[in-house]
């Protein structure tokens, strides 16, 4: 048996669009422990409140991630909602819905893509991407942005959707459902994918629990918890369970992802129904004071963001937990024991965003 | 026109960007913009690429890892940067961790600003840089002869 060697992994890796640094100790091909070191996208913007007031803070808000853009914003608006004790209309609350569904499913797609990419699956990746512009579409439709759109606002929401643009979205939606049917099932049966994916990375429901795993990472292990379940925004009125799986590999992380990709549907499908016209915003006044978590759930489990005001237009103190940095534990537990080869499928499958877990 | 102009090969590192721009550097590699048509091709590898794609700011973590990426790239090459972040640090140039945009350590040659970046900006970008690196060839060869 050789000695161990440290191989270091990022943070300009070709698999990562994003830099992550993890000092890979391995003997022979087997990985026994990886070392973490963050922060080459720390950027400190938890600070700005002192320097952007409290309602020009959602565009920065918007800005700790790209990819789930609309519910950071959304849920910061929700923690200044709740400390200026505004109540936003009902009509506001069903299109946080929308949007947070329709950003769920185009992060879902992406997430595909690039887990595809990692295990050398080429046209999957590609048919993933292709498939998600398509949804991009309707955010653009909607919105005017494709990847930061700026639609969620302090009192609000900044655009209305008609009614005939809803039955247009539902119709497309329905119609790619069949696509998310056929490329999940690559995924779901394909021989070669599960050959990289089934038993590789396991996290039980034990160490999930105590490492503090969220989101589909979580809910891949067995265990039923999910934010959209305290029923923030209308997700109270739509009815929702969420998707479990138990076996706590790669396959069941994956497994939860393209299932999760039918229920945002579904919730779009149930939103639009409910909906009733009215207004989208109210009028911002006071200034925040007093403290609040917000929480919510991303594409990649759940965020909390706590605010605290001081009577002033500027926030005293702002604080974001974000999903990934609460993987992060897990992740290393998951890449303890693998060959060497499933690194890059093993970080991918608790769908990291750095952007988010270094602010 | 040499090789260089008909297929540029790119290398794209994120500085401290939101993802935002990212996603979309990968985006214009799907098939709805498909660069690669015009030979583009995204690697990982510093020694097999003409151009840097640089999205995000630059702060005191990750200012020796672009530098030792764009000094392990073969001349001539190119610096894109991309994004508001990479033009001057954007929204984030306030923060305490936020050196500002490419331009603090690298020669950058083409801006491609936007919020996030588009992606037929991006295209415009790179295709412009195409120009750049085939002059930068020509000054190369002449400057042997």
């Amino acid at each position: 048996m050789s000695g161990r060697t440290v191989i270091p992994f990022g943070p300009q890796h070709p698999v990562l669009p994003e830099p992550i640094h993890l000092d890979l100790v391995v003997e022979d091909e087997k990985v026994v422990e990886a070392i973490p070191s963050i922060g080459f996208i720390h950027r400190g913007l938890e600070r700005l409140v002192e320097k952007k007031d409290f309602v020009d803070f959602t565009y920065v808000a918007e800005r700790i991630c790209g990819i789930c853009s609309f519910i950071h914003g959304m849920t910061y608006c929700m923690a200044v909602e709740e400390l200026l004790k505004l109540e936003i209309p009902e009509r506001a609350k069903y299109l946080r819905v929308i949007w947070s569904e329709l950003s769920r499913i185009h992060s879902h797609l992406l997430w595909m893509g690039l887990t595809a990419d990692a295990f050398g699956f080429e046209s999957l990746f590609m048919q993933s991407w292709q498939l998600r512009e398509k949804i991009l579409d309707i955010i653009e439709e909607t919105t005017g942005g494709r990847v930061i759109f700026g639609s969620a606002k302090v009192g609000g929401v900044r655009r209305d959707i008609s009614a005939d643009k809803l039955q247009d979205i539902l119709k497309k939606l329905r119609s790619y459902q069949n696509q998310f049917a056929e490329i999940g099932g690559v995924f779901l049966r394909d021989a070669t994918v599960k050959h990289r994916m089934q038993g590789v990375g396991v996290l039980t429901s034990e160490q999930a629990q105590v490492l503090g795993a969220v989101g589909p990472t979580l809910r891949g292990s067995g265990i039923a918890a999910d934010l959209r379940m305290t029923g923030y925004a209308a997700y109270g009125k739509l009815g929702f369970s969420p998707v479990v799986e138990t076996a706590g590999d790669c396959y069941a992380r994956c497994q939860v992802r393209i299932r999760e990709l039918d229920q945002s549907v579904d919730l779009i499908e149930k939103a639009a129904a409910q909906m009733a016209e009215g207004p989208i915003e109210v009028k911002v006044a006071g200034t925040p004071t007093g403290d609040f978590f917000a929480r919510t759930e991303q594409p990649r489990g759940e965020v909390i963001y706590y605010a605290k005001g001081n009577g002033t237009k500027f926030l005293q103190r702002m604080r974001v937990r974000t999903p990934t940095f609460a993987n992060i534990p897990p992740l290393l537990t998951m890449l303890g024991g693998c060959q060497l080869a499933d690194v890059p499928v093993i970080v991918l499958t608790i769908d990291p965003c750095i952007s988010c877990a270094e602010r | 026109m040499g090789a260089l102009s008909k297929s540029p090969w790119i290398i794209h590192y994120d500085g401290s960007s939101c993802n935002g721009c990212d996603i979309e550097v990968l985006a214009v590699l799907m098939p709805r913009f498909d660069v690669e048509r015009f030979g583009v091709i995204n690697t990982g590898n510093p020694k097999h690429a003409d151009i840097l794609l640089l999205t995000g700011s630059i702060n005191e973590q990750n200012k020796s890892v672009v530098l030792n990426i764009y000094d392990q790239m073969p001349d001539p090459k190119v610096v894109l940067a991309v994004g508001i972040c990479a033009t001057s640090g954007g929204i984030f140039r306030e923060c305490y961790n936020v050196m500002g945009g490419a331009d603090k350590v690298l020669p950058v040659d083409v801006y491609v600003p936007g919020c996030a970046v588009r992606p037929e900006a991006l295209i415009d970008g790179v295709v412009q840089a195409v120009g750049i690196l085939e002059k930068k060839r020509a000054a190369q060869k002449a400057g042997k002869a």
